[in-house]
């Protein structure tokens, strides 16, 4: 009757899916390019404490981490329970702090140098004993850029 | 030769699909789109020998927060639970002059912290994130008077005109070991 009907009789015509690749690889490459792999793997047990007035970090390849807490369960037997600190992947004293930010600059171009953060991420538990000293180091070190990493949450 | 008239047989790219799907879901799970965040704090440079003698201060002007090796705070020689920190840096950082044993304006006010090193640091950050609201409650408050707007939709230059009026100056003294490491 209208002019709406008249396709009705050959039934459904086949959805090509000849674009389906293509749209998935957009897809893709969407997720390639923004994911960042976890370059480190922890050695320490870190939970972050809560904080309401955080603010976000800036370029993540500018930011140097320093985890501070007490040895994963695995590693306990041979390191302890006393909290201990993290740069890269293995463990390090506090008089290491100065070299691995040293390091840290030499790798990156020298006009970002001013912009590069320290990131203290410190478990709950840790006494601030040894952040002090670490901070200490990083004022040593002229790293005046710290950042202590929170979660966002109320107490 | 009967295949040359046919010419190459096509490639089925019917699991091409299938193929990319399969990276698709991989690279899904492996990404991490939180953003690092934090408290973001300057640390001062290290004393030089020869350094200038430091302007000096009214010890009006100077907010004294101390944390000890319990966790307990003691600010300006009294006793305080830590929920009562914002309000009360909020009244010295405001005072401007109106109780003569307080800051003389928010520009002078400076707040010192001092903590053990026995302190927890879960303490310490609870203690930075107040002082830090303080300011930004004070920030916002001048910031709705004067623009109408909250501090975080201002644009750079009025930022900076609220930033000079509340600067937030947190000294940091060296920590004393009174209640031991451990």
């Amino acid at each position: 009757m209208s002019k709406f009907r008249k396709g009705g009789e050959k039934g459904m015509p086949a959805i090509s899916t000849a674009s389906l690749p293509d749209i998935v690889f957009m897809l893709l490459f969407f997720f390639m390019v923004t994911t960042v792999m976890r370059e480190t793997t922890l050695f320490v047990d870190v939970t972050t404490p809560k904080a309401t007035e955080i603010k976000k970090m800036g370029k993540k390849s500018l930011v140097s981490y320093i985890y501070i807490g007490s040895p994963i369960k695995r590693m306990q037997a041979s390191y302890g329970s006393a909290a201990r600190i993290q740069l890269n992947d293995a463990f390090a004293e506090v008089s290491e702090i100065q070299e691995f930010i040293a390091t840290e600059r030499e790798s990156r171009d020298e006009k970002e140098i001013p912009y590069m953060t320290a990131s203290i991420k410190a478990d709950e538990t840790v006494k601030m004993g040894i952040i002090t000293d670490v901070k200490q180091e990083l004022r040593k070190a002229n790293a005046l850029k710290i950042n202590y990493s929170t979660r966002k949450g109320n107490y | 030769m009967a295949s040359k008239r046919r010419g190459l047989p096509e490639i089925n790219a019917g699991s091409m699909a299938d193929i990319a799907f399969l990276l698709l879901i991989f690279f899904l799970v492996t990404t991490t789109m939180d953003v690092d965040t934090g408290i973001a704090r300057k640390l001062p440079p290290m004393p030089e020998e020869e350094q200038e003698k430091p302007p000096e201060i009214h010890a009006k002007n100077i907010y004294t927060v101390l944390i000890n090796t319990h966790n307990q705070l003691l600010v300006e020689g009294e006793y305080m639970d830590i929920s009562q920190l914002k309000e009360g840096a909020k009244t010295f950082i405001d005072n401007n002059g109106r109780d003569p044993s307080s800051s003389e304006n928010p520009e002078k006010a400076i707040i010192s912290l001092q903590n053990d090193r026995g302190t927890q640091y879960v303490t310490y950050i609870r203690v930075q994130n107040e002082l830090a609201a303080a300011y930004n409650e004070l920030r916002n408050k001048e910031a709705l008077n004067k623009f109408g707007e909250r501090y975080i939709d201002l644009n750079k230059t009025q930022k900076k005109e609220i930033r000079k009026m509340y600067p937030q100056k947190i000294s940091e003294a060296e920590p004393k070991n009174i209640g031991g490491d451990s």
